[in-house]
């Protein structure tokens, strides 16, 4: 049982890592990652809107039919995130100021309804909760990654402005790194995250190739490629 | 849908699966009408704070002693555009108003809050919503850069109308490296806002003392 819970973790996180394996997500990736500070703000709210979609659909999982599933997650989903909306403007209104503009775009994100379709509807309710928190960080950590990336070489800070996304006790993760930097224009534009996602996602093949070429060495066993 | 998973007939009905895409479409209209009558409240109360938060911004409030929320004046701009005049009173006279300008950035519009005294001289003025590029464009913003307080004390008597433009255009207020658009549209909103203040605003609401059923003017 642990075996599974440790595929599903580094599924989440590596090997079948919603953006580096599956392409999903692009759109909401590309959109919100020009500063590492907002990326971590996309990434949080999606890990909360993907723990709580997976968990109702696996719970549901055994009235929903097979014709009927795509709108009903669709349906799902999308009241989930209207309800998560609602209750942190409410209530954590500080919070909303900088997340709102992010919660509406998670609904057009394609990862969610890839994973409960594929992941939640098929399993019992604890590895769906798992599968959902797991994906939710592999993809923020893409989103802080690809936000860093940018903003270094776009503007030459770090997490500016993380306080007000987490509080005053954060601030010290603001750093500016590059003193009088002029900027770098493309990287903050929408071009510079299709740059610097192609790096990301090269970079991955190359871990990965390396890690299967010292497997083979170990085991000398032909291993087929997986193709995704 | 595993297909070892035992699959009774009537499921096989369009029935039963029109009955649980409506029956599942009422369950979360249900509980989305719940989570709205609990929020709406609250929301509309956050909304009040940050509305006070950025009046406070623009008009001092040691200037005035009424509630600028409880009553505000409504005014047609130039173009038709009704715009809600929020009016700071102290014992009964007008001190000062402030009113929202919008005008297209480089990616979007950008809302600035103009705070005016009796005179004409901006008070504060700060942008409440923008789409510029953060890291660029967003200096605007009065936690960013103190670029936006630089228009405090100004006025279309004491600043003559061609220095209301970027450097670049040969007026008098910074555009930033990399980003001229957004700062000349925050220009030209608070420009439009002074003149609208001046043609229509204060004939209206400071000079004629403002009467209950006037105080909305009308288009010649």
């Amino acid at each position: 049982m642990s075996n599974d819970y440790k595929t599903i973790v580094k599924d989440g996180i590596w090997n079948n890592n919603v953006v580096m394996s599956q392409m999903l997500a692009l759109c909401p990736l590309l959109a919100v990652t020009g500063t590492a500070t907002n990326g971590l703000g996309m990434g949080l709210a999606t890990i909360v809107v993907m723990i709580v979609a997976s968990t109702i659909i696996s719970m549901s999982k055994g009235i929903i039919t097979q014709e009927v599933r795509i709108p009903v997650f669709v349906l799902l989903i999308a009241g989930i995130v209207t309800l998560v909306d609602m209750y942190i403007n409410a209530y954590m209104h500080e919070l909303y100021k900088v997340l709102g503009l992010f919660i509406p775009l998670i609904v057009t994100n394609c990862a969610i309804l890839g994973r409960v379709e594929s992941f939640a509807s098929r399993n019992e309710i604890l590895p769906s909760m798992t599968d959902g928190l797991m994906m939710g960080i592999g993809f923020t950590l893409i989103l802080v990654v690809l936000g860093a990336t940018r903003e270094i070489t776009g503007s030459g800070t770090l997490f500016a402005n993380a306080s007000l996304l987490l509080g005053e006790s954060f601030s010290f993760l603001e750093i500016t790194l590059i003193e009088d930097y002029k900027g770098f224009l493309l990287m903050i534009l929408p071009p510079g995250a299709f740059i610097a996602l192609g790096f990301i996602l090269a970079g991955k093949r190359v871990i990965d190739r390396k890690m299967a070429t010292t497997k083979t060495n170990e085991f000398p066993v032909i291993q087929p490629v997986s193709g995704h | 849908m595993p297909k070892g998973v035992k699959d009774p007939s009537y499921r096989k009905r369009i029935g039963y699966h029109a009955g649980l895409l409506a029956g599942i479409a009422l369950i979360v209209s249900a509980v989305l009408a719940i989570g709205n009558k609990q929020t709406k409240a609250e929301i509309e109360l956050r909304l009040e704070e940050d509305m006070r938060a950025s009046l406070n911004m623009v008009l001092p409030p040691s200037l005035y002693d009424n509630d600028l929320l409880a009553k505000t004046s409504t005014i047609i701009t130039n173009n038709g555009e009704e715009k809600q005049i929020y009016v700071a009173r102290k014992k009964g006279k007008t001190v000062g108003v402030a009113f929202k300008m919008a005008e297209q950035g480089y990616a979007g519009p950008i809302q600035v809050m103009i705070g005016i005294d009796y005179n004409g001289e901006i008070l504060g003025a700060r942008v409440i919503s923008h789409l510029e590029t953060p890291g660029l464009g967003d200096k605007i913003e009065e936690k960013k850069d103190d670029w936006i307080l630089g228009f405090d004390g100004l006025s279309l008597e004491n600043t003559s109308i061609d220095q209301w433009a970027v450097k670049k255009d040969g007026g008098r207020f910074d555009q930033f490296s990399g980003a001229t658009i957004t700062p000349r549209a925050v220009v030209n909103a608070i420009t439009k806002g002074l003149s609208f203040f001046k043609e229509k605003v204060k004939p209206e609401l400071v000079i004629k003392k403002p009467e209950k059923d006037k105080e909305v003017s009308h288009e010649q």
